[in-house]
């Protein structure tokens, strides 16, 4: 899952100064950021032209200064199935998380909260994990929807929640454990209790760890 | 400054040499001719359905009133429209608002209201006589003019000599001038008279009402422009601002020896850019939700819901966008109630229906809790019902001792394409 080779990046930022710190921290950790741009349009250009093996964008940005930074990832996601995109919002929305995960199977998408680039290290982490295939919720998103009531997650126990929240980061079995200080194994019971309570028939490990992340933000979404 | 007139009396006050360089002496004969043409067809019509009627079943002579009851109305429309020819000031019917939408009650509202009764008056004087003074003063305004400058042709088909022709004609020129400024002042001064039947002026009490109506909604849209200008600066601005700052000390941290006492103290910074950043996110979304102006007011009643801590039932079904003012007032109110509901009802659990139905939207939140609240006392609520009153719309709220509670907001508007 983890990737070991620098990233070439295509960055979408309106803000002048956000778009430098982020430019800097991404060569920080090795990435090449092939394109830092300012609104939509050059950002869907930017992809198209340099087929970057990941994307980060801001979600509110020109011409419209609505969601047309998220708009733009969906749209090109549904023509590059399978681009990496990491989305850095400032709203604790899971609707614009939603429709993210919606496009293509939901892999290789992310949803943070400008606040976690804070974290250098965790960023380029989530970035990589992203990059690598997997799905990154932010925990405050994941929260958001976890207060939601009549919920199918209600009928998870407090312990198969913190593990369901910590694999919607995109965490493996493995890091789980050491996150909640369990075995491998307790937390491979846990799964097979959500995947259950959720109704997710067997079938790919992975696929299923996606469906449960997906039930997350559809529970409520659909009624 | 050159002020362009609103109508033909208006246009009176120009230098009679520049008035007659404009289109309003043409537009006044127009309005004349055209009251003729119109007023006399208007008089076929009528004489023909009045001798219809008492020749063959006199018993209808009743409804022959209604009749012209309902004649006259489109009449006086379209007399309201062709104002337009030499008066530009808007003309409002001023017709009363039935109370209520049944057969019966708009046949009542229509039979009460004066407008009816100055609009029947006009139609019928407009057929009778008014018509046939704007064909005189037609005929002499611009016929007079027209015969004189024509002389040279008939004195050709007659035996008049010349001289006549060629006396006429300056004499031709001067009343078509003098005609063109007269049939100003008639159009004024008719228009003056279809103006006091079919489109009165508001009295003063009426106008100050209109003002201030029509002031309210400009500061609650002026109100709900600043709150936007506020949620962009902020956006913008100091939430950009801390994002940057927060990355920057995250840079600085992974320069710092972990375990230095610097480390500790970036740290410490970092935690409080952070609290920082969650306060304001707050904020934003409290002066202007970004789903609310991306998704529309189904996915951020929906959100508001879903961020309540007592259980909320939702069912909405709002298909398309509504308009701005309409969903922002309706999220407020829906995120007041709410507010209300976790607060003050000891409900739990509650209930957000919304729909969109007969260009109507009605949102309903009720509770299961212990009832008693009020509006009066001073709840947040008392200004959003000012506000969905700008909108024409209605905030309803019953709440018995005991409950359950239920608050109530319909606002008449259209919806707009998905």
């Amino acid at each position: 899952m983890h990737l070991d080779r620098p990233l070439t990046v295509v960055l979408a930022e309106d803000d002048a100064l956000l778009r430098e710190g982020l430019v800097t921290l991404l060569e920080r950790f090795g990435h090449r950021v092939a394109a830092a741009v300012r609104d939509a349009p050059a950002l869907r250009a930017a992809v198209r032209d340099l087929t970057p093996d990941a994307l980060v964008t801001d979600v509110r940005m020109p011409p419209d200064m609505t969601d047309d930074g998220l708009r733009a990832a969906v749209e090109l996601r549904a023509e590059h199935p399978g681009l990496p995109v990491l989305v850095l919002s400032q709203y604790v929305q899971h609707t614009y998380a939603a429709e993210l995960l919606n496009s293509g199977d939901g892999r290789a998408v992310g949803y943070l909260l400008k606040d976690r680039v804070g974290n250098a290290r965790e960023f380029a982490e989530a970035l990589v994990r992203v990059a690598g295939g997997g799905t990154v919720v932010d925990p405050e998103v994941v929260r958001q929807l976890l207060r939601r009531r009549e919920n199918p997650l209600q009928r998870l126990t407090q312990r198969e929640r913190e593990v369901l929240e910590l694999m919607a980061q995109g965490k493996t079995n493995a890091a789980i454990s050491r996150g909640l200080f369990v075995t491998e194994a307790a937390v491979a019971k846990h799964i097979g209790g959500i995947f259950l309570k959720l109704d997710l028939t067997p079938g790919g490990d992975d696929h299923r760890r996606v469906l449960a992340v997906l039930a997350y933000l559809y529970s409520q979404g659909s009624d | 400054m050159d002020v362009s007139p609103a109508n033909a009396w208006e246009a009176m006050s120009q230098p009679p040499l520049r008035l007659l360089r404009t289109s309003w002496p043409w537009r006044s004969f127009g309005y004349a001719m055209s009251g003729a043409l119109i007023g006399a067809l208007l008089l076929g019509l009528l004489t023909l359905v009045v001798v219809a009627v008492t020749t063959t079943a006199p018993y209808l002579i009743v409804m022959l009133v209604l009749f012209l009851v309902y004649v006259s109305r489109p009449v006086a429309r379209f007399e309201r429209r062709r104002l337009r020819l030499v008066d530009f000031d808007p003309a409002q019917a001023g017709y009363r608002r039935a109370d209520a939408d049944s057969l019966t009650g708009r046949l009542a509202a229509r039979f009460i209201d004066p407008a009816t009764w100055r609009e029947l008056a006009y139609a019928v004087l407009f057929g009778s006589a008014l018509w046939g003074v704007d064909l005189v003063a037609g005929l002499i305004l611009a016929g007079l003019p027209m015969l004189c400058l024509t002389s040279v042709a008939w004195v050709w088909f007659t035996d008049e000599t010349w001289l006549l022709a060629l006396l006429l004609f300056p004499v031709g020129v001067v009343l078509l001038g003098a005609g063109g400024l007269m049939a100003c002042a008639y159009a004024g001064a008719r228009t003056m008279i279809t103006r006091a039947l079919i489109a009165p002026q508001p009295s003063g009490l009426q106008r100050r009402v209109q003002e201030l109506t029509s002031s309210r909604a400009r500061l609650v849209a002026a109100f709900e422009a600043e709150r936007r200008r506020i949620e962009r600066d902020l956006h913008d601005g100091a939430q950009q601002r801390i994002t940057a700052l927060t990355m920057a000390l995250g840079l600085a941290q992974l320069d710092l020896p972990e375990d230095g006492p610097a480390a500790a103290q970036v740290a410490k910074a970092q935690e409080l850019a952070g609290l920082a950043m969650t306060e304001i996110r707050g904020l934003i979304h409290g002066i202007h939700p970004q789903v609310l102006t991306d998704r529309g007011l189904a996915a951020a009643v929906e959100d508001l819901a879903a961020r309540s801590p007592i259980p909320v039932d939702v069912d909405v079904s709002l298909p398309g966008r509504l308009p701005q003012p309409v969903e922002t007032a309706a999220y407020f109110v829906v995120s007041e109630a709410l507010a209300n509901v976790a607060k003050h009802s000891n409900a739990s659990r509650g209930c957000l229906r919304a729909r969109h139905e007969a260009g109507v939207l009605t949102v309903r939140v009720r509770d299961d809790g212990t009832g008693g609240a009020d509006l009066a006392a001073g709840t947040g609520l008392t200004g959003l019902a000012d506000r969905i009153a700008v909108l024409e719309g209605t905030l309803e709220l019953t709440s018995p001792p005991g409950g359950p509670t239920a608050l109530t907001v319909e606002i008449p508007c259209t919806s707009t394409g998905p």
